[in-house]
């Protein structure tokens, strides 16, 4: 219940779950080195296509992708929308005194592609691992211990945090608060996160108490059995070739 | 509100980015003291939970940056702690590219240390000014240099940007406003309740 916030669960037993996790993470960042290399459009679409089986193969329910969907923020919204008014080249339509190009339309659909491709690669790959076994794949890979260390503990303590956090908000609900676009509610919910802060200083003080008394000193022993099989190797070699050929294509034209 | 996907920014700027990230990072390692691993696990832990409310401005809302306040908070150890949130907002939302990952923490990262130098000591003048002015002025300049900067990085991919990466400085403005006052009044409240808080970064 208190993870909830981050677990993305697939059907379980798909057949990514077999796999190592480092190999999940290996890949998914290969094939989004070579998918922010690739510049035409036809490749870009096979890969996007590629990693949308991929997702819809973990079993996610369709749901919960579109919410997942590359989530375009304002700014990068104002990129893609200025880019063919911006980019030199044949003129496509005049609107007022702006002229957009074919250029510039292709440059925005480009890093459409390419960023959507490598969002649904990330989720399917990585997404659908239980955090924990992330942290733990992470630091086999050679990421510092004492980030790993950070990281688990943080995913540890999101689900807490999170309840904590709604806990205070109900109480501000149940006191006839409503969030408007004013300074009231803004002070209201500053006072809301330093009152979230305060509550987990103390609560982390009380956790690095109970860990000393069971004679924490600073390391923090992984406990797993990753595996890495010989079917892992096959599966990294695949992805190895497939990726140096969509590179020899993209390159050839 | 800061995370640039992948795909817009050049090579360069991407390796750039990761260069100037690692070398923050090992920094802020060297720094950190395991035994207070677990400690700023969890207000790291409160940060990120924070950052998913969406505050209203106007006919929109926004989602709080934090980067001001952590750095306040947290001094160095604000680093691995915006790259963690970074790594699981990446992964898990969709928000941010994986590649572009160094740029997107440098941007947060770079501002955060500039908020702990000007703002951690004064905050623990007990006889200094009022919390929620400092605060304010932390939050305010943790969002403005992190827009300057996303707008930068996308500016120096590609000149063909620059028009975008102007208008986009503006699109920072309201949440400028909004992140200011919800820092003011989270530090002036903290201030009081529980100074300790603002007393981390010597440890």
């Amino acid at each position: 219940m208190s993870m909830e916030l981050l677990v993305v669960s697939g059907r379980p037993g798909n057949w990514l779950s077999l796999r190592d996790p480092r190999l999940r993470i290996l890949i998914a960042l290969g094939f989004a080195l070579t998918i922010v290399s690739l510049r035409q459009v036809p490749l870009l679409l096979l890969a996007l296509s590629f990693s949308v089986a991929l997702v819809l193969s973990t079993g996610l329910s369709p749901s919960r992708i579109f919410r997942r969907l590359l989530v375009l923020e304002g700014f990068m919204l104002v990129l893609l929308l200025l880019l063919p008014f911006s980019v030199p080249g044949e003129a496509w339509f005049r609107l007022g005194p702006m002229t957009a190009t074919w250029e510039g339309f292709q440059q925005a659909i480009v890093i459409l592609l390419r960023a959507n491709a490598i969002v649904f690669a990330l989720l399917a790959l990585v997404g659908t691992l239980e955090p924990v076994v992330l942290g733990h794949a992470l630091s086999r890979l050679g990421v510092p211990d004492k980030l790993a260390h950070l990281f688990l503990f943080t995913v540890r303590y999101l689900g807490l945090l999170h309840d904590e956090y709604r806990r205070l908000h109900k109480a501000m609900l149940t006191r006839g608060f409503v969030a408007r676009g004013n300074l009231h509610t803004w002070r209201s919910l500053g006072w809301l996160l330093g009152m979230l802060l305060v509550r987990s200083l103390e609560r982390s003080q009380r956790i690095v108490a109970a860990m000393k008394c069971r004679g924490f000193n600073g390391r923090f022993y992984l406990l797993d059995g990753q595996h890495w099989r010989w079917a892992d190797s096959l599966y990294a070699l695949i992805t190895v070739t497939a990726l140096s050929v969509l590179l020899l294509l993209d390159g050839m034209t | 509100m800061a995370h640039i996907p992948d795909g817009v920014l050049t090579a360069p700027v991407m390796i750039g980015g990761a260069l100037a990230t690692v070398a923050a990072l090992s920094v802020a390692l060297r720094r950190l003291d395991s035994e207070r691993i677990p400690q700023v696990a969890v207000l790291s832990a409160a940060f990120f939970v924070s950052s998913l409310v969406s505050i209203p401005v106007g006919p929109g809302s926004v989602h709080l940056l934090l980067n001001g306040l952590m750095g306040a908070i947290l001094g160095w150890a604000a680093v691995p702690a915006i790259l963690v949130a970074l790594v699981l907002q990446a992964i898990f939302f969709g928000y941010g590219g994986l590649v572009v990952l160094g740029v997107n923490c440098i941007n947060m990262v770079l501002p955060a240390l500039i908020c702990a130098a000007l703002f951690a000591r004064r905050l623990r003048d007990v006889e200094s000014q009022n919390g929620f002015i400092l605060g304010f002025l932390a939050g305010g300049l943790g969002v403005l240099l992190t827009g300057f900067m996303v707008a930068s990085s996308i500016a120096i991919s590609n000149p063909d940007y620059l028009p975008a990466a102007k208008v986009m400085l503006f699109t920072y403005l309201p949440l400028m406003i909004v992140e200011a006052v919800v820092t003011g009044a989270a530090i002036g409240f903290a201030r009081r309740v529980a100074p300790e808080l603002l007393f981390l970064p010597e440890r």
